[in-house]
This record gives structure tokens, C-alpha cells and sequence, in this order.
């Protein structure tokens, strides 16, 4: 167990470093700096102005080492201005020339500055992905039991009534992405145009003033909705398979009631492929997020994303995704030990 | 005038789409006098869920091929279902509600409205469904050559081709799609590289998008080749033309398509489609490939497998030949499911207003305007909205129905 831990670990440090790099590489193409270095002076700058500008800036030489640069195992830029003054990577305002570190990256905790929020990104990702995790924690405290509880009913007997009226209502919210959900969600709850004005079509009140049934219902909804519809079907799947097996059948033959069957026999057993399921959902859930923010206007990860994606504020979209993959990469670990936890017929070799 | 009332919007709506109920009326008619004799297609019919998936994905269909009319030397042999041009404003007509007559004029209304501009909301998502139904099926197919084609060997042979394939395919599916999107798809990304001459006057830039395309769009021909090779290797005659002609084929939309340079002029997609139609492809080739490398891991094991390389045939037969037809049910039901999927991330493009030109008709971005008055004036986000949501849910039925007539056999 403990080797596998070591090699999982190991896979998924290469994973992150080759994405980040990625991302490194797409952020810091020639015209995409060329709109930074516009972003950051003025508008009509002349081509050789933005040249010496990228130069100027740290964002000359090559990719490699400035990726290192990044990583912390490379000396940060730095450069003596004709005034005298130093401005570097690693130079933050107020700071002595004595008390310039030599690295500063992602080794040291420093993920850099972003050029939108003009703030330094840690305390902002920080702040944003806990904005983001509060949503998702109630995404998932609405969208799982309903899921598993669709699906165990649907399962238990499959071919009813019950179980094509559920399993239509599953297929129906998987075919419904977010944007269209939520635009409807909107226009039926809270526009004036139905009158049903029961909850706000915005959650930015959230961040600040707390969450509450009036701003988080809509946005937490839309996610739910679509993320249950799969997680249902697999649930009922699983359910219907468990269901023929030959103990339940003795069970039965025993005289044990249905209820007793299905909560005490089958349920357990059902529930296993779930999990995984589960779990796989929150690399997509990250999708959702970006699209329900921006939706709702909700201050998160997500509407940090998009905010830095189309500015494109380089050291700012490298933290998010490198968030993003270890989200990704931490929850299929936890779903693979997971599983080998619930089945005991499966073990690592 | 009076706007019309929602009835007479709903018997004109059902009246514009007249071609399509004919030519729904004429397939189904067919297909389940038939039904018989044709296999799998003909099952489908045997099931309700399955027949009402077949029924909404049809319906756009021929909506995407008959939305702006079919004329053949000038006559016109069917009428177009669009009642407007998509991107014609007027501008008496912003924002007006569904019904609304067109200034100086007692008969065209605009049925479902007008949008911020003033444009049709209903000849929008007409033409909108076009875009949809160019793009969603073919760039599926696409995805499918490419993981089936690595997927296959991967699993067949494993080793390390199979570690080093899995990493890759992993890596991209570790990406969230959005992020992925928003660094693949802009116009930056389109500029970046050298232009270098190529044939016949033509120049390719060495963008990302643009070595994607070259990359991916040789598998279908690698794909075809290797198919008719391993089938015929032991009919010269018939496999050397076969293969000659899946070459010349090929290279000839190959060239249009990846090089913007068909010396014919029939293939071609404009820049920034083709970095939507890329980048959608390899979003979705490694799940393909990661379904693909499973099935093949489980058939492999099969006696027909072992009689097969008994009988002494090469890999590639095997593959394409013993292991892939019998692969076909869940790769079929993965595929309708796909192109849903891909018909949802077009949307999500178009939501965030990537890759697509700013007037563009499509689902996605035609929400994305409508949404900003939403609290005021629903009417011009909901129909693209239904539009998007009826072809998915289509397409899931659908693959629910395939799957389990094929379960049946």
C-alpha cells in the first residue's frame, strides 16, 4: 500500500508539473505577452516598444528557464533601473536590496503577482477557492443524497413504473447543461416576467454578507441538477444489478421483506460503484463552477478563471490550474483507495 | 397591429417546420415497414424511448438541412424554415415579444420575437442548429478515428506504448475542458508561429490549432490505410487500389482541411472554426481512447482472438477486424452520447464566447446575449435554450435505446 501511495504521488507530481508547464508555455506565447505588455503600459504601443517592454519585464529568454524561474529553482529575474532602483520577480514593494531573496517560486510559496487584481495571487486563489468550496460543499450536500435516492428507487425494481418515470427524470437533467438550466431556473424563479420572485438570479451578495437561502438556492440548484442525473443512472445500474444477485434471491426465498432486503442486503453493496462516481465528479463539478459563476456572478474560482483567462494574467491563470489538477489528481486518488476500502474483493498487488 | 396570441405563434411555428414533418412522416413511415431487415436501426423502432430519441435527433437534422431553403437551379424545392435572415436587424424590432409584426407589413411577424439587435429569434435558432449539426457529428467522428486507432494497439499490445499513451491521455483529461478551452481557443493562439509557403500559392502559419489539425486529421487516412491493408494484404490487386484511392481521398481533403489548401476549393474551414473543430476533437479523443483500450483489454482475451493468431493473422487484423466489430454495441451507444456531450461543450464555447464570431447564430452564444436580460425579456435565451437541451436529451434517449436493443441479442 504504501509503495502504491509513493508511485501515485510520484505520477501525480509529474502530472502537475507537465500541465503547469503547459499552461506556461500557452500563456507565454509571443502575441500573448504582446497583449500583457499592452494590458500593462498603454495601447498604442509601438512594435518595438512592446518588444523591449516584454524584454524589460522578465518575460524575455526562454521558456524553460523562466518556467524554473516560476518553479523556485532558478534565480528570479532582476534589473537595476537608471534611477538606481532594483525591480525583480522576486523584488516586492517597501523591500530592501539586502533582503531580496535569490528565488522566489512556487517552492518558496510565492505564486507570484497578478497584473488584474493587482494583489498577490496566493491570497487571492486562496480566498477564491474557499468561495468556490463553499458552493460546492452544498452542491454536494444537495446533489448526492437525491442522486443515490433517485437511483436506489429506480434500481429496486427495474422496469416499473417508478423506475422509467425516474429514469427519464435522470436522463432529462444530464441533457440539461448549466447555462440552460440555470438561464431557466432564472426566468421561472426569480424575473418578473412569471412573477415567481422566490430567490435572487444573483449569489455576489454570498461572498460578503454569508450565504442564504435566498442568493444560494439558484446557483446551487443548476450544479445539482445536472451533476445528479449521472450519478443517479450509475447508482441505479449498480442497484439493479445487485438486485439479481443470488444472495438477494435467497433472502427472498427466505421470506425476509422487501424493505429489509433492499436496506440491509442490497444497499451496501450498491452503493460501491457510486462512490467512484462520485468522486470522479469533481474534476467536471470545476466546469460547473466556472459556468454557474459566471452565471450567478458569484465571486469564486471560477470567475477568477475567466477574469484572468481573458486578460490573459499569466502567473494568475498558472495557480488556477494548477488548482484545478490537484483537485483533479487528489480526488481520483482518494476514489481509487476509496474503492479498495468499500470492496474488499479487490487489493492492490 | 396586435401582436399575434399564442396559439396562432404556435400553429405558424408548426406550419414553418412543414418540411421536416414530411420528411420525418417519409423516414419513419420507411424505416418501421422495414424494420425487420434492418438490423440494430431496425430495432430501435421496437423501442419507445429509443424511437422518441431517433424522432428529436432527426427533427434537427433536417431542420440543420432544410433551415435555409434547398434550391436547385433556381427553382426552389424546399422552402426555407427560416422565416428571416439570421443576421438582419431591424430596429424597430428590439427586444420586441413573440408575435410582433415586422413595421409596415400585416402578414411576416416575427414569431418568436426579436433579440437586443433586433434580429429573428426564430430564424436564429434555425440557422443555429446548422452550426450545431456541422460540427457536433463530424468532430465526434474525428475523435473516434483518433482513439480508436491509438486505443486498439494500446490495448493489444500494451507495454510501453500503452504507459506512455495513458499518461498523455490522462494528462489531457486531468485539464479542466474550460481552462483547456480558454488557452486553446483565442486569437492570439492563432497568430502565434511562422508563416510558411506552401503549395500553390498558399501560406500555413505554425500555430498550435494549425500542427493539432495536421497532426489529427491524418488519422482517418492512417486509420482507412491500415483497415484495407491488413483486410486485402493478400489481394494485391484489389488492396493496392483501395488504398490508392483512400489516399487520394484523403490528402485531398486533407489538404483543405488541416492546410486550408484544397487546389479544388471544396473543403476548407475558416480559421476559427477550425480551432473550435480542433480543440473539440482533442478534448474527446483520449476518453475514446481510454473506452477503446478497455474493450480491446477484455476482448483480447477471447477464443476467437486465440483462433485468430492460431490461424497465423497479423496484429492489425486482429484488431480492426476481430476485436473492433465485436466492440461496436458500447462504441455505437458512446458515440450518440458523444456528440450530445460535444453538442454541450459547443454551447459552453459559445456561452463564453469562444472561437465563434460575435454575430454568430449558435446556441451557445445566442444564450449568452439573451441572458443579460434575462429578469426583463426571457424570450430570446429560451428557444436556443430548448433547442440545445430537446437534441441532447435526443441523442441520450437515443444511446439509451441502442443500448438496450443491442443488450437484447
Amino acid at each position: 500500500m504504501g509503495l502504491f501511495l509513493l508511485k501515485r504521488l510520484g505520477v501525480m507530481a509529474l502530472t502537475a508539473m507537465v500541465l503547469t508547464f503547459v499552461v506556461f508555455f500557452l500563456t507565454n506565447l509571443q502575441p500573448n505577452l504582446e497583449k500583457v505588455a499592452k494590458f500593462q503600459g498603454n495601447q498604442r504601443m509601438t512594435d518595438a516598444e512592446v518588444v523591449s517592454w516584454i524584454e524589460k519585464n522578465g518575460y524575455g529568454g526562454p521558456v524553460v528557464l523562466r518556467y524554473a524561474e516560476w518553479l523556485g529553482v532558478y534565480p528570479g529575474w532582476r534589473r537595476v533601473e537608471e534611477d538606481g532602483r532594483i525591480r525583480g520577480k522576486c523584488v516586492k514593494p517597501g523591500m530592501e536590496p539586502e533582503d531580496i531573496p535569490r528565488f522566489c517560486g512556487l517552492l518558496q510559496g510565492d505564486l507570484g503577482y497578478s497584473i488584474v487584481a493587482k494583489d498577490e495571487v496566493v491570497d487571492i486563489i486562496g480566498k477564491r477557492l474557499a468561495a468556490s468550496g463553499v458552493l460546492m460543499f452544498w452542491v454536494m450536500i444537495v446533489m448526492v443524497p437525491m442522486a443515490l435516492l433517485v437511483g436506489v428507487l429506480a434500481g429496486m425494481r427495474e422496469g416499473s413504473r417508478t423506475d422509467r418515470s425516474l429514469s427519464t427524470f435522470a436522463i432529462v437533467t444530464t441533457a440539461t447543461p448549466e447555462y440552460i438550466s440555470g438561464v431557466v431556473l432564472v426566468v421561472v424563479f426569480a424575473s418578473s416576467v412569471v412573477g415567481l420572485k422566490w430567490f435572487k438570479g444573483s449569489a455576489a451578495s454570498a461572498v460578503n454578507d454569508g450565504v442564504t437561502f435566498d442568493n444560494f438556492t439558484l446557483p446551487v440548484l443548476t450544479m445539482a441538477l445536472y451533476g445528479m442525473g449521472y450519478i443517479a443512472r450509475m447508482t441505479r445500474a449498480s442497484m439493479a444489478e445487485v438486485m439479481t444477485a443470488q444472495y438477494i434471491r435467497t433472502a427472498r426465498l427466505k421470506g425476509v421483506s422487501f424493505r429489509q432486503i433492499v436496506l440491509k442486503h442490497a444497499l451496501r453493496n450498491a452503493l460501491i460503484a457510486p462512490f467512484t462516481v462520485i468522486m470522479l465528479q469533481f474534476p467536471w463539478l470545476l466546469t460547473g463552477v466556472v459556468i454557474v459563476e459566471t452565471l450567478f456572478n458569484y465571486k469564486g474560482f471560477g470567475w477568477v478563471l475567466v477574469l484572468s483567462a481573458g486578460n490573459n494574467d499569466i502567473d494568475m491563470l498558472i495557480a488556477c490550474s494548477m488548482a484545478a489538477v490537484v483537485v483533479v489528481l487528489l480526488t481520483q486518488l482518494i476514489s481509487d483507495i476509496g474503492y479498495v476500502y468499500l470492496n474488499p474483493r479487490i487489493r492492490i498487488s | 397591429m396586435e401582436p399575434l396570441g399564442w396559439g396562432q405563434i404556435f400553429a405558424q411555428v408548426v406550419a414553418q417546420f412543414l418540411p421536416v414533418w414530411v420528411a420525418l412522416l417519409i423516414l419513419f413511415a420507411l424505416s418501421i415497414r422495414f424494420k425487420r431487415r434492418l438490423a440494430l436501426y431496425g430495432k430501435l423502432f421496437d423501442s419507445v424511448m429509443g424511437m422518441c430519441g431517433f424522432f428529436l435527433v432527426m427533427f434537427w437534422l433536417f431542420t440543420a438541412l432544410f433551415a435555409q431553403g434547398v434550391e436547385l437551379g433556381g427553382a426552389t424545392l424546399i422552402p426555407s424554415i427560416a422565416t428571416f435572415d439570421p443576421l438582419a436587424q431591424i430596429a424597430a424590432m428590439k427586444n420586441k415579444v413573440p408575435g410582433t409584426f415586422i413595421p409596415d407589413s400585416e402578414t411576416t411577424a416575427y414569431l418568436l420575437g426579436g433579440d437586443n439587435l433586433g434580429r429573428d429569434v426564430f430564424s436564429r435558432m434555425v440557422v443555429g442548429a446548422q452550426k450545431v449539426m456541422s460540427i457536433a457529428p463530424a468532430a465526434t467522428a474525428f475523435a473516434f478515428m483518433v482513439g480508436v486507432t491509438l486505443g486498439l494497439p494500446a490495448g493489444y499490445f500494451g507495454g510501453r506504448f500503452d504507459t506512455i499513451l495513458s499518461f498523455v491521455a490522462n494528462l489531457v483529461l486531468a485539464f479542466p475542458v474550460i481552462l483547456l478551452f480558454y488557452l486553446l481557443v483565442t486569437p492570439e493562439i492563432r497568430k502565434a508561429g511562422t508563416e510558411i509557403p506552401i503549395w500553390l500559392g498558399n501560406t500555413w502559419t505554425t500555430s498550435i490549432p494549425n500542427i493539432l489539425a495536421a497532426v489529427l486529421f491524418l488519422f482517418p487516412v492512417a486509420f482507412f490505410v491500415i483497415l484495407w491493408n491488413s483486410r486485402f494484404h493478400t489481394q494485391p490487386g484489389k488492396r493496392t487500389l483501395l488504398i490508392v484511392l483512400t489516399v487520394l481521398l484523403g490528402l485531398w481533403g486533407y489538404s483543405g482541411l488541416a492546410f486550408n489548401a484544397d487546389p479544388l476549393g471544396l473543403f476548407g474551414m475558416s480559421p476559427n472554426l477550425l480551432n473550435v473543430f480542433v480543440s473539440v476533437v482533442f478534448v474527446n479523443s483520449p476518453t475514446v481512447f481510454r473506452i477503446v483500450r478497455g474493450i480491446t483489454l477484455d476482448i483480447q482475451t477471447r477464443d476467437y482472438v486465440a483462433a485468430a493468431q492460431t490461424r497465423g493473422e497479423g496484429p492489425w487484423y486482429i484488431m480492426l477486424w476481430e476485436i473492433l466489430p465485436n466492440a461496436r454495441g458500447p462504441l455505437i451507444v458512446d458515440f450518440c452520447l458523444r456528440i450530445g456531450y460535444t453538442t454541450i461543450l459547443l454551447g459552453t464555447l459559445g456561452f463564453f464566447g469562444l472561437g465563434v464570431s460575435p454575430e454568430s447564430p449558435d446556441w451557445g452564444s445566442t444564450i449568452n446575449d439573451g441572458r443579460k436580460l434575462l429578469s426583463i425579456y426571457p424570450h430570446p435565451a429560451l428557444p436556443p435554450a430548448i433547442a440545445l437541451m430537446s437534441l441532447v436529451l435526443g441523442l441520450n434517449l437515443l444511446a439509451d435505446g441502442l443500448r438496450e436493443e443491442s443488450l437484447k441479442d
